[in-house]
């Protein structure tokens, strides 16, 4: 896949994370992620795909090591420039993350809020064409009907959905996605994996994704990761990644050192 | 044997005599005949002077209603007194709990300065604070609404900080996330989970402000508190009756709209 033609989006460089005095989150993780790449983290839960996730937008800061995206390093940055960089990062989270009591539009308009000096969001002037952008955001994953319903009022899938179109107004070039199907029934589950795959195919997206389904890794994913205790046992193409590799990153139960 | 067996299952046991609450009870009885005796307190004076209060009540339950043209202004000058009190002391409780909650502000030791500090004026009851005020900028409401603006702080920041702090903390890491900065997180993430509980809190501090406002007076410190002492002064009781009616009259009122409207804003 090292295409000279493609450009790393996302690079890690000996990553390490400890939490506290000893406990291992990360060890030495070096990877490179380009652009346009499709990737499902798979691994136990607690084998540290949340933290590798959460790491790469510094939701989590890390303990050693280098994280560059588009080149630039998101570990040393500060105040406005490391608020630049997240603004080109979008995120799905496993609880949705909106503002229950704030309308649809709102909740879709945040993802915009980076583009904005304080004063001008704080008092909620968004643009015209923003706001046709969030109206547009909301039509590409069905829920146009309901720009003004109260976020708390949809469900979980047209909530998590509703977040998806948060990032789509946002416009980043890379989305992570930390167990955005956790708390959803199968069918919703597949519905937001292919709004996620849409973003990716239509938009050029770069999409990271954890993962605790074997089977939405196995028909969505096209590079896989596989973690187990803080480390990288697997890195392939889903199309060359035999059943037993699934297998052994989910073996070994327990995640105690 | 298995039938009395069965029998002392099926009726309630008796529950056992513990011989320590005999001696609280004791203990607590002698407490009060000692602390009586101590402090010189005679029930017997309560109901001696019985019939003064009867008079006292019978007088006061036959108001001078000419007298309603005087209290009136006095009354709008309390609740106006009450307004600007809760106006000004929810604003800067607003800022304050922003301050202090500790899932917006990181930093310990800001937070714990300016708790102390909260903590402080928290204690100083709205008596002295009126006291305090009519020394420093005289006499006249606007000694009673500084008062008054201090004890909703006092109120309502301890309540809105806390607030802030049980709210759920997704919205947030979202706007984290998307590259905001803390006053956007503020308006974005935190302000829509907390405005409600806010303006429920200075309305149930406005309440208070109302039935606090109308003692103020009588320290000098505005509204209707002064002819309350006037009157009780010279002992015209019917135009004691007066004011006590139609401050009864408004408390009431006020707190059935606050609670009422306190009630809509949570659904």
């Amino acid at each position: 896949m090292a295409d000279s033609a493609v450009k790393p989006v996302i690079e890690l460089k000996n990553v390490k994370k400890v939490y506290g005095k000893d406990v291992v989150g990360l060890k030495d993780i070096n990877l490179t992620i380009n652009k346009g790449e499709f990737v499902v983290i798979v691994g136990l839960s607690g084998a540290g795909k949340s933290t590798l996730l959460r790491s790469i937008n510094r939701l989590i800061d890390i303990t050693e090591g280098d994280i560059l995206i588009n080149g630039e390093s998101i570990t040393k940055a500060k105040g406005k420039e490391l608020r630049m960089l997240r603004r080109n990062i979008g995120m799905i989270f496993q609880s949705f993350n909106l503002v229950k009591r704030s309308s649809v539009l709102r909740n879709v308009l945040t993802g915009r809020v980076g583009y904005y000096p304080t004063w001008k969001s704080t008092l909620n002037l968004f643009t015209k064409e923003d706001k046709q952008r969030a109206y547009d955001a909301l039509q590409q994953v069905d829920l146009a009907d309901k720009v003004y319903t109260r976020a708390d009022e949809l469900s979980g899938g047209q909530q998590q959905r509703v977040a998806i179109a948060r990032v789509l107004t946002q416009d980043p070039d890379i989305i992570l996605a930390d167990e955005p199907t956790a708390s959803l029934d199968p069918q919703t589950s597949r519905r937001v994996m292919q709004d996620l795959r849409m973003l990716n195919e239509k938009h050029g997206m770069t999409v990271v994704i954890n993962l605790h389904s074997v089977e939405l890794a196995q028909e969505f994913g096209k590079r896989v990761i596989g973690v187990r205790a803080g480390e990288i046992i697997y890195d392939g193409k889903m199309s060359e990644t035999p059943k037993e590799t699934f297998d052994q990153i989910y073996s070994g139960g327990d995640q105690d050192e | 044997m298995s039938s009395t067996e069965e029998e002392t299952l099926m009726t309630l046991p008796k529950k056992k005599f513990k011989i320590l609450n005999l001696l609280w009870i004791i203990l607590f009885v002698v407490g009060l005949v000692v602390s009586t005796k101590v402090t010189k307190t005679s029930l017997g004076a309560l109901f001696a002077n019985f019939g003064q209060f009867a008079d006292i009540f019978l007088q006061m339950l036959h108001p001078n209603w000419s007298y309603l043209g005087a209290v009136i202004p006095l009354i709008l000058e309390t609740i106006k007194m009450a307004i600007l009190g809760t106006v000004i002391g929810s604003i800067l409780a607003f800022v304050y709990s922003l301050l202090i909650a500790r899932n917006i502000v990181k930093n310990k030791a800001v937070t714990g300065i300016l708790r102390v500090i909260m903590n402080i004026i928290r204690t100083v009851p709205d008596l002295l604070l009126g006291a305090i005020f009519v020394a420093i900028v005289g006499i006249g409401p606007v000694a009673g609404i500084l008062a008054l603006a201090i004890c909703t702080f006092g109120i309502v920041v301890k309540l809105f900080y806390e607030a802030i702090e049980t709210i759920d903390p997704g919205p947030i890491e979202a706007l984290t996330a998307v590259g905001a900065n803390k006053l956007q997180i503020i308006v974005f993430a935190v302000l829509p989970q907390v405005m409600t509980y806010f303006i429920s809190y200075c309305l149930y501090a406005f309440e208070i402000n109302v039935r606090a406002s109308t003692v103020l007076g009588y320290i000098g410190a505005g509204g209707i508190g002064l002819y309350l002492q006037e009157t009780l002064q010279v002992f015209d009781y019917p135009k004691t009756g007066t004011i006590i009616i139609a401050i009864i009259l408004v408390v009431v009122l006020i707190d059935y709209v606050s609670s009422k409207s306190r009630e809509a804003l949570m659904k």
